[in-house]
């Protein structure tokens, strides 16, 4: 578990303080990805280097690994910070050195005997699936393989904790995907905790168990990540859910649809978790003498199920359409119907 | 026909002062490159803040500045005492190595501290979080990472070190400049100091062409 108590980071100079990080206060639980997102200038970053003191915190506590690291002396520091891992979003490998090179890096770096260091990148070439590139220089790999060599270095000395800054945000959608696969099998297969900084909601949407929405330093909204789709409270967050579900329409499209149809009833079937995965319409269909036509949908796929809504109109037997909408409503997908058309 | 054209060349003459310009330029290039990353580090790792980093930024640095800002043919003046104390000689070439390397490290330092200046500040960044020491940073990253322009750098100063050497052998160290001077300036023998001149060329040019053969081939980027 990774506490995360009254944390704040102020830059001083001449002119001006600038407080990048503000009374920040986050409890991180062991094994979980948690995504942190927020607008450039947000604080993110910088609060992902208080994590490991790449920057210094003015004031506030961590707690990693039941270690205060506020505390540690710059021995225990470098020390701890071999058991936390971290991966960038310009790889930052070092180009004077293969892949090879490049993952054994953090293992001379722990005083690993040669021998056990070449097992060990063996094995991490294997993990990240870069078999066959040992001797590649990292000007010969792709963007999607320079951060595979980032992951296999960032998790030679078997970190607990795996910090990624931006890790996918020089990286095209495709090469994305496949770079965030990869992270949820190391957490599945190596129960590593990972704090993931990001700016788009893609990210969080597909990996994280829990998020927390930064702004100004602050953490403006936190919670599980398909709460946080459901019910955003803040304008700020639900920027971020329409860069996944698009722009919601200034006037309710129900309303809109009513007015288009002029019999039956027009409903917005809200699914969330694992109701989507029902047959719902199809169910309807047969269980009931009902016309039903797909006016809009959208749904989208979280790491813990999914999240979306379809509108639909349906036609027949008066009855048989209130029969339905009772039918779906004794399911755990929420129904709002909006008068007859 | 060679006879001809440089009647007053003595070939033994133009081996020894060879031999020797060879002498001075190698063992100078080695102390000041020794000399230079060792300045050039002092003046990139201290160039941060609090007190006393900036106290030694700011000695360093000076230092720095005065050796540069000598001109090399008063340098060798001011060192003789020194040389004296070092050498126990204050003629011949092994006399002129101190004022070389006193006089091309500070300059190559600065160039040193450029390269160390445009290494990635990310890959810096990587290794202390992967909880490198500074020496590691030191010798893992910043000279690996730097090579390339430290390489190109000595290159540059090496070539400047040969012209030292000529100016060195006119007050007595020996080299193809002692003999360029004695022969050419004092008999007034034009063919000598041509000679001399393309052996130099031909020097610079050997310097140059390893110089960017091994930064060519060093670097993977």
């Amino acid at each position: 578990m990774i506490s995360i108590k009254n944390l704040s980071k102020i830059y001083q100079s001449k002119q001006n303080e600038v407080t990048a990080v503000d009374n920040m206060n986050l409890t991180i639980n062991k094994g979980e990805i948690y995504g942190v997102i927020g607008f450039s200038g947000a604080g993110k970053s910088t609060f992902v280097r208080l994590l490991n003191r790449l920057e210094e915190p003015t004031e506030g506590q961590i707690v990693m690994n039941e270690k205060d690291i506020t505390k540690l002396k710059s021995r225990s520091l470098r020390q701890e910070r071999q058991k936390i891992g971290m991966i960038f979003q310009h790889f930052n490998l070092l180009w004077s050195r293969t892949v090879f090179e490049n993952i054994a890096f953090p293992l001379e770096i722990a005083g690993v005997p040669k021998d056990e260091r070449k097992a060990k990148v063996s094995e991490l070439i294997e993990l990240v699936g870069l078999a066959g590139r040992e001797n590649y220089y990292p000007s010969q790999l792709s963007g999607g393989q320079k951060q595979r060599v980032g992951i296999a270095r960032a998790l030679a000395n078997d970190p607990k904790v795996l910090l990624c800054d931006e890790a996918t945000s020089a990286l095209d959608p495709q090469t994305t995907d496949d770079i965030l696969d990869l992270l949820v099998s190391i957490n599945e297969r190596l129960g590593l905790t990972i704090i993931l900084i990001t700016h788009e909601m893609h990210v969080i949407k597909k990996v994280c168990h829990r998020v927390a929405v930064m702004e100004g330093g602050k953490v403006i909204e936190q919670g599980e990540v398909l709460d946080v789709f459901m019910r955003p409270k803040e304008k700020t967050t639900r920027r971020f859910v329409q860069q996944v579900m698009g722009t919601e329409q200034e006037e309710d499209p129900i309303s809109t649809y009513v007015k288009a149809y002029k019999t039956g009833k027009v409903a917005k079937l809200h699914f969330v978790g694992d109701t989507a995965n029902q047959p719902i319409i199809s169910q309807i269909a047969k269980k009931f003498n009902l016309d039903i036509n797909i006016l809009q949908g959208n749904i989208t796929q979280t790491k813990d199920g999914t999240y979306g809504s379809l509108y639909v109109h349906i036609d027949g037997d008066e009855e048989q359409i209130n029969q339905a909408i009772q039918f779906v409503s004794e399911t755990s997908v929420e129904v709002e119907v909006n008068g007859d058309a | 026909m060679l006879r001809e054209l440089f009647p007053n060349v003595v070939i033994e003459d133009l081996v020894t002062a060879t031999k020797e310009t060879f002498y001075m330029t190698g063992i100078s290039v080695l102390g000041t490159l020794i000399l230079g990353i060792i300045l050039g580090l002092l003046l990139f790792l201290t160039d941060q803040k609090g007190k006393t980093y900036k106290t030694m930024n700011f000695i360093v640095a000076t230092v720095v500045n005065v050796f540069r800002a000598i001109p090399f043919i008063i340098l060798i003046l001011l060192l003789f005492p020194f040389t004296d104390w070092l050498m126990g000689t204050i003629r011949g070439p092994k006399a002129a190595l101190p004022a070389l390397i006193i006089g091309a490290a500070p300059f190559y330092a600065r160039m040193v501290e450029i390269a160390l200046k445009e290494v990635d500040k990310g890959v810096i960044e990587a290794a202390k979080a992967m909880g490198a020491k500074t020496s590691h940073v030191v010798y893992k990253v910043l000279l690996p990472e730097s090579m390339p322009a430290l390489i190109s750098g000595i290159t540059v100063t090496a070539i400047s070190l040969i012209s030292y050497t000529a100016m060195a052998g006119a007050i007595g160290a020996g080299g193809l400049g002692d003999l360029a001077y004695r022969k050419g300036f004092q008999k007034w023998d034009f063919d000598v100091v041509l000679a001399c001149t393309i052996l130099i060329v031909i020097i610079v040019f050997i310097f140059q062409f390893i110089g960017d053969f091994l930064s060519k081939k060093i670097d993977k980027r």
